[in-house]
């Protein structure tokens, strides 16, 4: 008879790998773990650059040392099986898994649960429709830090990055230690994208030039790229005519930002978020599909990996719980379900609801601001009344904020849950 | 008595907090800013003697990968950040290496190592 | 020491890989040059993609001729060759009174140049068919006989059918000079060499005039007018159309379209500006706002941010706006296919035979008695059926590692892509035979590994891997101390 897993994990980048761990801590005794790249770890591992970890492990990593991390908690775990080299072709409702790869073909896999941890990709040129020619010479800066960091390649000598997110700004001091001279980082945006310590420690060390508010207006270079035209852009970030000046280069990278990777999701019909680009879920990271659970740059995008793991953890022990009552025939009353609506100064919140139980948990929510701002506090209310408060010095789009809410305050939840930022007064 | 005031950002975390120094004569008077210990001991540093950590990659002889990432043991003066990398690029480590495994003892004499920050099997 | 050949084309187009598919039928030694890395690397890989019913060109005219045939020719060779076409037929949709009056003069044109099947449909019944379609829409004509194909992955097919009979192409071999004498051309020399032959042809696109002035023939010119298009997601398909929807035409193109292709992608273009470089294959502002504005015309809801990729082709326009089919008036022994642009996709298989009727006559050729039809088969894992996938599996583990997770591309099917007759050298290539690549994330995941591919495949280093173009490599090695040799 054909295997029944308790839980299956699509991708094996540090959400699918926290998620398992966290599945087996909490009981579930057959986990898989389907990864397409020859090794688990992610994206993380062409992150050669520190930064990871300090909230989960408490300790300063490296990406592909977070991802060893992350995968020793489950190395010796035999509950764990990961199959690598192994793309998942299809998810059905029934918690059917399709999946290919060299050495068993194609495999029909049976569980109780399914947890979605693709991850996510990177915004290309066509996204953000780029006038000029199509050389060689222009990629995705993730593509290139792929070549860069893990087999050994630049993809030039002279750079012009676009987009001033953290892919971006990490790329710019790489391409720099690795000999290569960064010629200017664009950002259309009045202020930068990225954490402040990767301008300061990627862009202000090297006396690498930013120029906000500015876009390119034209790629230069039939064959290969041999410069471009970047020009200042007016508040609805069209170019200003007048303004374009000329960057020599050979290369353009581009950080123009991330989409989570749902295409499994929308072929199995979960309902998405327009503005996240991910799948719905409530705070146990269960999608619109009971058994379907979704966690990390699937759901949205995270600028730091630990908060991925903690999502990723959640994720894991209701997935197991869940794959435990199923094997004991349980089915749980259906759970009031507490709608959560960003309000003014919040693009989005995740979980987007909240279903009432009665577990005594807390709830953590993770949001972002529609714009930068200072001296705000963060606000949950419900029923007119505010039930959480948090004071911000500082709040920016790029970095994800973090607020929770106590497991009683929860239960006295009724309607709506509205999170807002107000001036601090 | 010269009061001047230099504002840092911390890249300590990725907090990134907003550091207010006061030096008076030269000397710091005034942290303001900072929400943990070691953003106060980054900005006494960054002032005086600036450090960075170090990540990078170096060959590694018949990995499952050809590049093996290395990153230094701890900070290294900020100036020498660039001769560091260009050492990097003649050093040719060997599989199977685990985390934590000096790959370049005491990089340029500065007395900190560079360590494989994964393992690597053959 | 020069090659030898009975016949040398010019041009590894659509017309010059027709050309070469029906020459390879007979017991003539055919050679092609291309001066790109790869075949369908101009014209032939940036434009609308549409086999054409033929009532837009004017009565008489070599256009027409050669459309509705072409059209009727591509029924065949769908089969014959494997070939990516989905006859969907086509809409002119009209939005005025005026425009009503043109569709009704294409009625009358295309039934004068032997189009079958044309009705004028009203607004209701345009949008019964086209539910997405504008409210404005107030009637058009229906061309059943109209259809969408791969225009790049048909011009392979045409070659690997050629190459699998004998003809012999050169890519990365452009042509530098003829060698005349008494007025003929005796040879042609080029990147790789020099090439004798009895009959030259020149298929070369934009360049088809420099190619016949280099010859001594200046007849002739092309002007370049290029067309920009912006590409949308698969997952925009239903938003938009799984059909050909052109506005009523203009004096200069048939107008901006919304259409679909036949991987199920949806573009908007092409517009027309008449240019000068004949390289200018420029994605502008003014471009890709233009589009939208024309489009929205006959799609008001345009899903904008499902854009994948922008980009622009140019058409070779002749003097007279005809194409320029035959023998040079100047030189011999120098056959034109020149001037082909729209309808020259659909013209391609009826411009082969009327060439290749020139050539066999002047050199009294015998057919090719060893002449084997169709290419060899294609593995494509992403339209096989579960049972299917298994078996390709079972043949060769490769067709079960996806390496492009947008398309679902295997490895089996990039290195089938490379070995194949004419395989691909290129990473543009790999992505015009299999799609890897061709996705949303336009090659960020899968880009580096089809590098690898290549490399490993081809024999040469990373470093030489190219894009597309003559000098444009991708990646380069890193600065190591010791000159990289561990």
């Amino acid at each position: 008879m054909a295997k029944y897993y308790d839980v299956i994990i699509v991708g094996g980048g540090p959400a699918g790998l926290s998620a398992a761990y966290s599945a087996s801590l909490n009981g579930a005794k057959d986990i898989l773990i389907l990864e397409r790249d020859a090794e688990v770890g992610g994206i993380l591992q062409q992150c050669i650059h520190n930064g990871f970890g300090l909230h989960h492990f408490k300790e300063e990593l490296t990406g592909p040392g977070y991802a060893q991390r992350c995968y020793e908690l489950i190395q010796d775990d035999p509950h764990v099986e990961i199959m690598t080299d192994t793309m998942v072709l299809e998810v059905r409702e029934n918690h059917t898994v399709l999946a290919v790869n060299p050495k068993y073909g194609l495999m029909e896999l049976h569980s109780k649960t399914v947890i979605l941890t693709m991850g996510c990709r990177e915004r290309t040129r066509g996204a953000i429709r780029t006038p000029g020619y199509r050389p060689a010479g222009v990629y995705t800066a993730g593509a290139a830090q792929r070549m860069v960091n893990i087999e050994g390649y630049i993809p030039g000598k002279k750079i012009v990055i676009l987009g001033s997110g953290d892919i971006g700004l990490i790329m710019a001091r790489r391409m720099t230690l690795e000999g290569c001279k960064v010629q200017a980082v664009l950002e259309i945006s009045p202020y930068s994208n990225g954490l402040t310590r990767n301008m300061v420690q990627c862009l202000d060390d090297y006396g690498i030039p930013l120029y906000l508010s500015h876009t390119i207006t034209d790629l230069k270079g039939k064959g290969r790229l041999d410069g471009i035209t970047a020009a200042k852009v007016d508040e609805n970030m069209r170019p200003i005519p007048g303004t374009e000046f000329n960057i020599e280069c050979d290369t353009l990278l581009l950080s123009v930002g991330l989409i989570p990777e749902n295409e499994l999701s929308r072929d199995l019909g979960l309902d998405l978020h327009p503005l996240t680009n991910g799948p719905v879920v409530d705070q146990h990271r269960e999608t619109s599909i009971p058994g379907i659970f979704a966690a990390g740059n699937v759901v949205h995008v995270h600028d730091l990996v630990d908060f991925v793991s903690e999502e990723a953890e959640i994720a894991g022990k209701y997935a197991a719980i869940t794959a435990a009552k199923t094997a004991a025939g349980q089915m749980d009353p259906p759970a009031e379900d507490i709608p959560v609506e960003p309000g003014n100064g919040i693009r989005t919140c995740v979980p987007q609801h909240i279903a009432k139980t009665s577990n005594g948990e807390d709830v953590k929510l993770f949001m972002r601001v529609t714009n930068p701002m200072r001296n705000v506090r963060l606000e949950l209310r419900n029923r007119n009344k505010v039930i959480v408060s948090k004071r911000l010095l500082v709040a920016k789009p790029s970095e994800m904020l973090a607020v929770e809410l106590p497991a009683e305050k929860e239960q006295a939840l009724r309607g709506i849950l509205h999170v807002a930022v107000c001036e601090e007064v | 008595m010269a009061i001047e005031k230099k504002r840092l950002n911390c890249i300590v975390c990725p907090m990134g907090c907003e550091i207010n120094i006061e030096l008076t004569d030269g000397k710091i008077t005034k942290i303001e800013g900072n929400t943990c210990k070691r953003g106060e001991m980054y900005s006494k540093e960054e002032l005086t003697a600036p450090r960075r950590m170090l990540t990078s990659s170096v060959r590694i002889k018949n990995g499952m990968l050809p590049l093996l990432p290395v990153v230094s043991s701890s900070a290294i003066p900020k100036d020498r950040i660039l001769d560091c990398a260009e050492a990097l690029r003649g050093i040719v480590a060997e599989a199977p290496v685990r985390a934590g495994d000096v790959i370049m003892p005491n990089i340029l004499g500065l007395g900190v190592d560079m360590v494989a920050s994964r393992d690597m099997e053959r | 020491m020069s090659k030898k050949a009975d016949v040398v084309i010019i041009g590894g187009g659509i017309t010059g890989c027709a050309i070469l598919y029906q020459l390879a039928k007979y017991d003539l030694k055919c050679v092609l040059l291309e001066k790109e890395p790869d075949i369908a690397a101009g014209t032939t890989k940036a434009n609308s993609a549409i086999l054409h019913a033929g009532f837009d060109a004017k009565p008489g005219s070599l256009k027409a001729k050669m459309n509705v045939k072409g059209n009727a020719l591509y029924h065949d060779l769908k089969d014959e060759l494997d070939l990516d076409i989905k006859w969907t037929g086509s809409v002119v949709a009209a939005t005025t009174e005026v425009e009503m009056t043109t569709v009704k003069e294409l009625l009358e044109r295309g039934r004068g140049n032997g189009v079958t099947g044309l009705e004028i449909w009203d607004g209701d019944k345009i949008r019964e068919h086209y539910p997405t379609l504008s409210p404005d829409i107030k009637g058009g004509l229906w061309a059943p006989t109209a259809g969408i194909c791969c225009p790049f992955g048909t011009a392979i097919a045409f070659a690997e059918n050629a190459v699998m009979n004998g003809a012999e192409i050169y890519r990365d071999c452009g042509v530098t000079s003829f060698n005349i004498s008494d007025g003929r051309i005796v040879s042609v020399e080029t990147a790789k060499g020099c090439f004798k032959a009895k009959v030259f042809i020149n298929a070369a696109g934009l360049r088809a005039d420099d190619i016949a002035r280099l010859a001594g023939d200046d007849s002739f010119n092309i002007k370049p007018r290029k067309g920009e298009y912006i590409l949308f997601d698969k997952s925009a398909a239903q938003q938009m159309t799984d059909g050909i929807i052109f506005p009523a035409p203009s004096k200069n193109s048939k107008g901006i379209l919304v259409c679909a292709t036949f991987d199920g992608n949806v573009f908007i273009g092409p517009d027309a500006n008449d240019q000068d470089d004949k390289e200018n294959t420029k994605v502008t502002y003014e471009g890709m706002d233009g589009l939208m504005a024309a489009a929205r015309k006959l799609l008001p809801e345009i899903p904008v941010r499902s854009a994948i990729t922008e980009f622009a082709g140019l058409r070779a326009v002749s003097d007279n706006g005809d194409f320029i089919l035959g023998k040079s008036d100047k030189v011999p022994n120098l056959v034109h296919a020149a001037g082909i642009q729209s309808p020259g996709l659909t013209s391609a298989p009826a411009i082969g035979e009327y060439i290749a009727d020139i050539v066999v006559k002047e050199l009294e050729a015998e057919p090719n008695t060893d002449y084997v039809s169709g290419r060899p088969a294609r593995n494509v894992f992403h339209t096989a059926d579960n049972a299917q996938r298994a078996a390709m599996i079972a043949k060769n583990p490769l067709y079960g590692r996806v390496i492009c997770r947008c398309e679902t591309i295997t490895e089996g099917e990039i290195v089938d892509a490379i070995k194949r007759p004419c395989g691909a050298t290129t990473v543009d290539g790999v992505k015009r035979r299999t799609r890897a690549g061709m996705g949303r994330c336009q090659g960020g995941f899968c880009g580096p590994k089809v590098i690898h591919i290549l490399a490993r495949e081809l024999h040469i280093p990373v470093s030489e891997v190219r894009k597309d173009r003559l000098d444009g490599v991708m990646y380069y090695d890193k600065d190591w101390k010791d000159g990289g040799n561990v």
